[in-house]
Order: structure tokens, then sequence, then C-alpha cells
């Protein structure tokens, strides 16, 4: 396995506050990684400054691509989204006013672009990319058991659902690596489970990285294959479940120390 | 492909059968000169409200500089038709126009755009009123006297078809993918760009398309009216066209179409009632906004496809 995106001694000040200092992290191929912490801890800064929302105070953030490795800091999240890189929001942040579908159709957007000519006058050749991508975004959403939601405004479907659907519209844009922003916030322990199994398979079905940030440990120590655990904008340890669990410094940091 | 067909071969004949309906009823009488300069300027109405709509209540940027690349249409058309009285004269004054329109929406939308909500829309009217004041300055738009007996150029049935022709362009470009782009950035700015969308490009391409479908309304005003000066192109303008966007539903280009055709009709039965007539069409405005806040309707919009999708399933189940 070789190293997808490395993360250099970034930094990220907010005046005088380093939201997160000196981190240096790799996310390699096809892997399953938690990056977990207490309230606070700068994991959520972290994903900003690493799909590009936040710029970096310093270091460096580097993506191997098709045309070897790139540079992301400094560059626009739209870009970065491109370059492969999706992710989901901690505050779930869907275009609610739109379908289930549109949410969809979206995010696939960018790797289909369409001219202004096809767009205004509706040539054949829109109706038939249409169709196909219509018919992607159904095939993706029937993976998640959503396809007879289609049609239902996102705003309109339970907690669990429009979480769901977040995860799906990050994977339409047929991403490398897949950010997940605390993706069982709010969700009782059998939508917890049902979200542990779907976590595994996307990672495994797409062959892709994905990077969660979570605070239900049964959830993390379940799937993730590696953990990085952030305190104070610093890293705290790595290492494999088994590793962070037995942590004196970990434990430490959760349950306050001396216990 | 073929379902495609049908659907587009029925709204053609609603616009055709509108077409032949309003000559039918030019022909007996019912439609007299009055009548007729009403449904011009709800064609005009049209088409400037539906470009505005598409601004704010597709992209989700309030602009009140409307009536600023209304104005620059005129001027364009005006001037070219006066040089060149003729229909292709009028054709190009129409292009010139739609140009300059998007010329200008591109360099006041870029840095503008960046802006939001009430700050966007006092940055868009600054700009309207900018042109508004250039043309006020100019020698060759005639000052604050504007221009008049200007040749009349565009009839009815010049507006009617690109009342349609707008109405069409515009819609297919909601309805493409260029278009749910602009959708999702009034959705969710920040969600849409980490999607991949980049928002700052398509904000900017609603807002020229919008500043060009704009150039075009103005430009049927002037050949039609045959009379312009940059006090027409105020504020008031703006505000005017924005009531029509309100009132039919941010969103729905059916809407649009309703509100700007009740408007019209409304404003034309008040005529008769001399000073009173504002006085009406605001409570009018009032009591509409009153028992329909979200406008008369919504973000609904009326489909054949849907319709014919309605019918089937209705067969179906007896």
């Amino acid at each position: 396995m070789s190293v997808l995106l490395e993360v250099k001694d970034l930094t990220k000040n907010f005046g005088g506050l380093a939201a997160v200092s000196n981190v240096n992290m790799h996310l390699d191929d096809n892997e399953l990684i938690a990056l977990i912490g207490p309230n606070g801890a700068g994991k959520t800064t972290l994903f900003n400054l690493m799909t590009g929302q936040t710029v970096p105070s310093a270091g460096s953030i580097t993506l191997r691509t098709d045309s070897g490795v790139q540079v992301l800091n400094g560059r626009k999240p739209y870009k970065i989204a491109d370059m492969g890189l999706a992710r989901t929001f901690q505050n779930i942040r869907l275009f609610k006013e739109l379908s289930v579908l549109d949410n969809v159709l979206i995010s696939m957007t960018s790797k289909n672009k369409e001219g202004l000519v096809s767009s205004l006058f509706r040539l054949p050749a829109f109706y038939k990319t249409e169709a196909r991508l219509v018919k992607e975004a159904m095939d993706l959403l029937k993976i998640f058991h959503m396809q007879d939601l289609a049609d239902t405004t996102a705003n309109n479907m339970p907690y669990g659902a429009q979480r769901r659907l977040e995860i799906v519209r990050a994977l339409a844009t047929k991403p490398k690596i897949l950010f997940l922003d605390e993706p069982a916030a709010g969700m009782n322990p059998e939508e917890t489970a049902a979200l542990t199994a779907t976590i595994r398979q996307i990672q495994q079905d797409f062959g892709i990285t994905v990077l969660l940030i979570e605070h239900d440990m049964s959830l993390v120590m379940n799937v993730a294959e590696r953990i990085y655990v952030l305190q104070y904008g610093k890293l705290l340890a790595e290492g494999t479940p088994q590793e962070i669990q037995a942590n004196q410094a970990v434990i430490d940091a959760y349950l306050g120390g001396g216990v | 492909m073929k379902r495609n067909l049908k659907y587009n071969l029925v709204w053609l004949l609603i616009a055709v059968v509108g077409w032949i309906l309003i000559n039918v009823l030019e022909g007996v009488g019912i439609i007299d000169q009055f009548a007729e300069t009403t449904l011009v300027l709800i064609g005009i109405n049209i088409i400037l409200a539906s470009g505005l709509n598409l601004i704010i209540g597709f992209s989700g940027q309030f602009s009140l500089g409307h009536a600023g690349f209304m104005a620059l249409g005129a001027y364009a058309a005006a001037l070219v038709t006066q040089a060149m009285p003729t229909e292709l004269g009028l054709a190009l004054g129409i292009i010139i126009g739609m140009i300059l329109a998007g010329v200008v929406a591109l360099i006041i939308g870029i840095p503008t755009l960046r802006l939001k909500g009430d700050y966007l829309a006092i940055a868009t009217m600054g700009a309207a009123e900018i042109i508004r004041i250039i043309l006020i300055n100019l020698k060759i738009t005639n000052g604050p006297a504007g221009l008049y007996g200007l040749p009349q150029l565009a009839s009815w049935s010049t507006v009617y078809v690109l009342v349609v022709v707008t109405t069409v362009l515009t819609v297919n470009f909601i309805h493409s993918r260029n278009g749910r782009a602009v959708m999702s950035v009034r959705e969710d700015e920040i969600a849409a760009e980490s999607m991949g969308i980049n928002t700052t490009k398509f904000k900017v391409a609603a807002f020229v398309f919008g500043g060009m479908t704009a150039a075009i309304g103005g430009a049927l005003h002037a050949t039609y009216i045959q009379t312009i000066a940059p006090n027409d192109f105020g504020i008031m303008e703006s505000i005017s066209i924005l009531i029509i966007v309100v009132m039919g539903g941010i969103g729905s280009m059916t809407g649009t179409f309703a509100a700007a055709i009740l408007l019209g009709v409304l404003d034309m039965v008040l005529q008769s009632f001399g000073a009173l007539r504002m006085v009406l069409y605001s409570l009018a405005l009032i009591l509409i906004m009153v028992f329909r806040p979200k406008g008369l309707f919504g973000t609904w919009e009326f489909s054949v496809k849907r319709l014919f999708n309605r019918k089937k399933r209705a067969k179906e189940e007896v």
C-alpha cells in the first residue's frame, strides 16, 4: 500500500489559538481510518483544511494523482473535490429544497460538464447524457436502499435518511477519499449498527479510502483499521484500535487522567 | 426520446394556439389598440421578470439592478434602429444590447457576487444607478430628455415570439446540469463547493444570463413605446420587476407568467379609477402577499410531462 494523501506539519492558527498544530498524517490506498479526540480537539478544522474550506497557516497537504503528486493547500474547495476528495458535514448540509435525485445529480456535474449550447437548445446528446446520469444516480441510491425516495424533497426525509443521502451525494462525485464528519451523530444504536455495515461496504465495494470523525467508540473500534487521536490541535497517538485502547495518554485524555 | 419529442410538441402547440388566439381576437375587434399595448407590456414584463427570477429565485442572489440592464438593451436598440430603421436594425439592436448587457453584467457580477443578501442588493442597485447616470450625461443618448420618435419596429408578434424564445431558453437552462448547479448555489454554497461546483462561475453565469434577457425586454420597450428616457430605468422599474417575481413565487417561472399577466390586466382595469388606481393596485399587492406569502405559485411549476404521467396513471388505475 502506498501513500495517497499526506499531511506534513499542518498548522492552523485562529488569532492566538492554534486549532491545529504540526499535524502529520498519511492516508493509504483503500484504508478505513478514524480520527478521534475530545470536543474542540480540532478534528473538524483538520477536515476543513484537507478539503480546502479553510486555508492552512503552515504545512502542506499532498495528494497522489494520475499526474504525479499534487499540492492541495491553496486550492479552491471545488478543485479539491474535483481531484477526488469528497466529504459529508457534521451539521447536515443537503440541498434541502431539491429532490433526493437532484442532490445526487448535482454532485455529478463536475465530472460531466456540459456546454452552454447543449443546455440551452436540448440537443439529442443532452437527453442521452441526462438519461445516463439519472441511471447512475438511481443505481447509487439503490445501494443505499433509497431508490423509492428519489422524488422526495431532501428536507422532508427523516434524519437518518438525510445522513445517508449526504454519504450518497459525496460518493456521486466519484472520490478517491471520502471524509465522513460524525456520520453517526444523533443516531440510535440500530441506526449506528446499520451505518457501521454501510461504511464497511462502501470502502470495500468502491475501493476508496475513508477517513472518519466519530465519537461513538463502538463504531470506531469496529470499523477502523488505523486511528489518529487528536487533542488540543496536536496529534496524541496513532495506531490500531488495540494499540489505541491500551494507550495511557489516550485514556488520560478521555477520562481526565489519574483514573 | 420519443416521449420528450411529444412534450416539446405540446409546448409548441400551446405557443402556436396562443398566437392564433390573439390574432383572431384582434381580428374580431375584442383586442383593441389599448388592450394590445397592455398585452405587449405584459410580454415585456414576462421577459424581464423571468430573467430576474433566474437570478433571485434560482441562483439565490438578490439583485435590485435589473432596470440597468434593461436600459442598456433599450438604448442599444434605440440608437441602432435610429440609424437603421429596418427589421434587420431591430435584430441587430437587440443583439448588440444583449452583448453589451452581458459584458456589463460580467464586469459588475465578478466583484459584487461575493456579497450576499442585502449587501448584494445595494451593490447591484448602485450599479444600475451608475448606468442611469452615465446615460443622463452622454451626448449620444441625448441626456435626461432621452430619445423619442423612434421607429416602431416591434409589433406584438415580435414580442410574442421573443417571450416564447427567452422562456424556452431560460427553462431549458434551469433544467440542465448547469441549471442544477445554479440551484445548488442557492441551496447551500459551502456544500455545493464541496461537491465540485465552481460556485462563483455559476452565480456569474446566472447573473449574465439574466442581464442579457433584461436587455431583450429593454430593446422591445424602446422599439414599441418609441420613447425612452434614463428615468424610465430607475430603481422603481427594478422594483416593479421584483414585485412580479415575488408575487408569482420566487423560483417559479409559471408564477412569473401568472403574476405578469395578473398585474398587467389589473393595471389596465384600474385605468378608469383615476387617482385611486395606485391605491387599489397597492392594496391588491398587500392582499396577495397576506394570503399567499410565498407568492401565487410558491415554487410550483406547470409541467406537460407531469400532466401526461398523471393521465396515464389514472388510466392504469381504471
